[in-house]
């Protein structure tokens, strides 16, 4: 205000208006390349995406529907020769039940299914009556399916000597070859499958006995390595999905308790320094450490169950916790201080001020970082190759103390198997399920958010 | 809009009359108050009377606000604040160890310089910190509190078919006077205000000095401001704080008339500050 007399350099106003328009094309210039970069960064990243999800899909979505032969199918009563179903008999106790019920199913097990299975479909070729030639006719239905018919009686004897429609799983080769994933031109000694069966296969193809059915085998089956066809992902959803009910049960109470104290009653000193900047380089430790630590500590310190969801849950529990911890405390340092002041000048107790003021309005991001660090937990592979979640399980696990992989292994080991041109299918259509079980858990972050979400 | 500051004013006058000195309510002695290794407060000694409006004046960084934080011991949220010396309610030392904070805090309410409501209705707003302490048996005696705060308060006119509405959607000078209702709700016997209407407009700022002058007939209040015009109007005596220390307290007129010390007399003509 005073400096009237202050000698600064003045500029005379048309040379400073020449000087600022010189310099304004330099800017505007600059501004247009900023914002052309940052938009073309968006682009770059939307199309990768894009990429992404289409050649998922484009690959994966055929998988969704499989050859399946449905057919007639007669329970031969020459062919299945059982005794009748044993009931229980006065006196005795349910364990002889039980043994003369496995007899039972021992023998109907031994019962010559791949005979029905290659009559139903000589019913359908009827010009194939070499005997050699009829054998190959089982190559079109996948090997499992024996076991699906004998279970069928098991649950209800009262099938055999009666004619039932039914669905059958075609062979995985006959459902490459039908679905094309094969160079239909390659010589015969190149083929999966021999000639006459690839003709057949077109044949009932076209007549309509082999048709493409939604694929429910995929989602109600475990993996499988005998009958390709039938390998199912049920057993590593529910693996994942007891994993995921853990995370949530352990790593989201714990890291949410932790990070309350830390943030709102532990004391500012080196020793909480010293929690706080552990807790960082937690966050940053590659996963594949996690699964070292769990194989070396749960599994050979508590002798927990190898390739159990528990065991694999509570590494990633250990996994998720830094991520939770740091998403609530940033969270709760976000919280105005104006409330907890309006909170405390009232009379509330500490306690009071958190449960009824900090806690409600963090509550939002809070959910966020939860389900954020869940969703990157139920993506984890690394750690759980170490605990033995990757070995081949053909069963869904009841409890999470039972055998089991989770989707991402099942993913891994799909992406591996010998027989490419049908599980490449198959391990896209596992990565939709598991990209579809990862955005739901993100839309559900962002509806809770929405839902708890308060202005002030 | 004057006419209200004027009729304030007026109305003010006339009380320094009919108030004489009232018993002591609270009395500070050589309090000091350090922020890690640096006293920010040195050696307060002032006492508070019953139903009188005490103004606390003085530049930026003065220690008002951090001595008005000591008397109901909000300072304890800072880390690495310390408070010595003594400072009595009614006779008790509140930082004795028997004494428990949150009963200090029902006794010694609080307004804070930006209107802080919290994030729920305008209803629940008041009805906090009643239900904290359990001073109402039942929703009916709740209504009560909430319906008399809001009409002490001079808000209930004007709220009084949205108590369901959040709080935080009321303008500024609203929201700071939903404040005094909750400070108010708890029937507290000293009022601490940091500054309240430095956030708002002329026409609320009014509102609020208004409603400070009523309130004094019921309760102690402590006012810290920067307004000077302010601490004329609503208050019978005025401190004046400058680096840490106390400088003087006295009647306001005597303050703004004829201080005793030169540094006082030195910042209400403007001189610095």
């Amino acid at each position: 205000m005073h400096n009237d007399d202050a000698s600064a350099p003045r500029t005379d106003p048309s040379t400073q208006r020449r000087l600022v328009e010189r310099s304004l094309a330099r800017r505007h210039g600059a501004e247009k390349r900023f914002r052309a970069a940052g938009l073309a960064a968006v682009f770059f990243g939307l199309g990768m995406v894009a990429l992404l999800f289409a050649s998922i899909l484009a690959k994966g979505v055929p998988a969704f529907w499989q050859a399946t032969v449905v057919t007639e199918v007669y329970f031969d009563p020459e062919i299945i020769k059982v005794d009748p179903r044993p009931v229980a008999q006065p006196g005795e106790t349910p364990a002889q039940l039980h043994e003369r019920e496995m007899a039972w199913q021992t023998q109907l097990t031994m019962a010559n299914w791949n005979r029905i299975i290659e009559n139903t479909l000589a019913a359908h070729l009827p010009e194939v009556t070499d005997a050699r030639a009829r054998a190959r006719l089982r190559q079109l239905v996948t090997s499992g399916e024996r076991f699906v018919l004998r279970d069928r009686v098991i649950a209800d004897p009262a099938l055999i000597g009666q004619r039932l429609t039914l669905k059958l799983l075609a062979d995985a080769n006959v459902d490459v070859w039908l679905k094309g994933n094969i160079d239909r031109s390659l010589p015969d000694s190149q083929q999966q499958l021999a000639p006459d069966v690839r003709a057949w296969a077109d044949q009932l193809h076209e007549r309509g006995v082999i048709q493409m059915k939604f694929n429910t085998t995929l989602f109600g089956n475990p993996d499988s390595r005998s009958s390709l066809a039938s390998a199912g992902l049920a057993g590593a959803f529910v693996g994942s999905l007891f994993m995921m009910a853990i995370v949530i049960l352990l790593a989201v109470p714990v890291g949410v308790a932790s990070a309350v104290y830390l943030e709102e009653f532990a004391p500012r000193n080196r020793f909480t320094d010293l929690i706080e900047v552990n807790i960082n380089n937690l966050a940053a430790v590659p996963s594949i450490i996690f699964g070292l630590l769990g194989a070396a500590v749960f599994i050979n310190w508590f002798h927990m169950p190898l390739s159990a969801p528990i065991v694999g849950g509570l590494v990633l529990s250990l996994m998720t916790l830094p991520t939770v911890i740091i998403a609530t405390r940033s969270t709760l340092q976000a919280i105005p201080p104006s409330i907890r002041q309006a909170a405390l000048g009232i009379g509330a107790s500490k306690v009071q001020m958190i449960l009824h003021h900090v806690l409600p309005l963090a509550l939002p991001g809070i959910l966020t970082g939860a389900i954020i660090g869940v969703a990157q937990a139920i993506g984890e592979t690394a750690p759980l190759l170490l605990i033995g979640m990757s070995a081949f399980v053909a069963a869904v696990p009841a409890t999470p103390f039972d055998q089991s992989t989770a989707l991402p292994v099942q993913i891994y080991l799909w992406q591996g198997n010998e027989l490419r041109n049908f599980f490449e299918a198959r391990t896209s259509a596992a990565i939709i399920v598991l990209l579809g079980l990862m955005l739901s858990l993100n839309a559900l972050a962002i509806w809770l958010r929405k839902r708890f979400e308060k202005r002030w | 809009m004057e006419d209200t500051v004027m009729r304030a004013t007026l109305v003010n006058a006339e009380k320094f009359v009919g108030v004489a000195n009232g018993a002591l309510k609270m009395a500070a002695r050589d309090v000091r108050v350090f922020y890690g290794e640096s006293e920010a407060l040195h050696g307060v000694d002032l006492d508070i009377y019953e139903n009188e409006v005490l103004a606390f004046i003085g530049p930026s960084g003065c220690g008002k606000s951090t001595f008005l934080r000591c008397l109901n011991r909000m300072n304890d949220t800072i880390d690495g604040c310390r408070v010595t010396g003594r400072i009595e309610l009614d006779g008790e030392d509140i930082y004795d160890r028997s004494l428990d904070v949150v009963l200090l805090r029902a006794r010694v309410g609080m307004v804070f310089q930006k209107p802080n409501p919290f994030p729920k209705s305008i209803y629940e707003n008041i009805a906090y910190g009643p239900r904290l302490h359990g001073l109402a048996s039942g929703r009916a005696e709740l209504d009560d509190i909430v319906e008399r705060s809001l009409q002490r308060a001079g808000l209930w006119e004007e709220v009084k078919d949205r108590l369901e509405q959040p709080g935080t959607g009321l303008s500024g000078g609203q929201q700071q006077r939903l404040c005094i209702a909750r400070a108010i709700a708890v029937s507290p016997e000293v009022i601490l205000m940091d500054e309240p209407c430095s956030a708002l407009d002329p026409i609320a700022t009014a509102k609020v000095e208004q409603l400070i002058t009523e309130l004094s007939e019921t309760y102690t209040i402590v006012i810290v401001t920067h307004n000077m015009q302010q601490a004329a109007r609503v208050s019978r005596r005025t401190a004046f704080f400058h680096l840490g220390n106390l400088v003087e307290v006295d009647d306001t007129t005597k303050i703004f008339t004829s201080p005793s010390d030169g540094r006082t007399e030195d910042y209400i003509t403007g001189r610095f500050g």
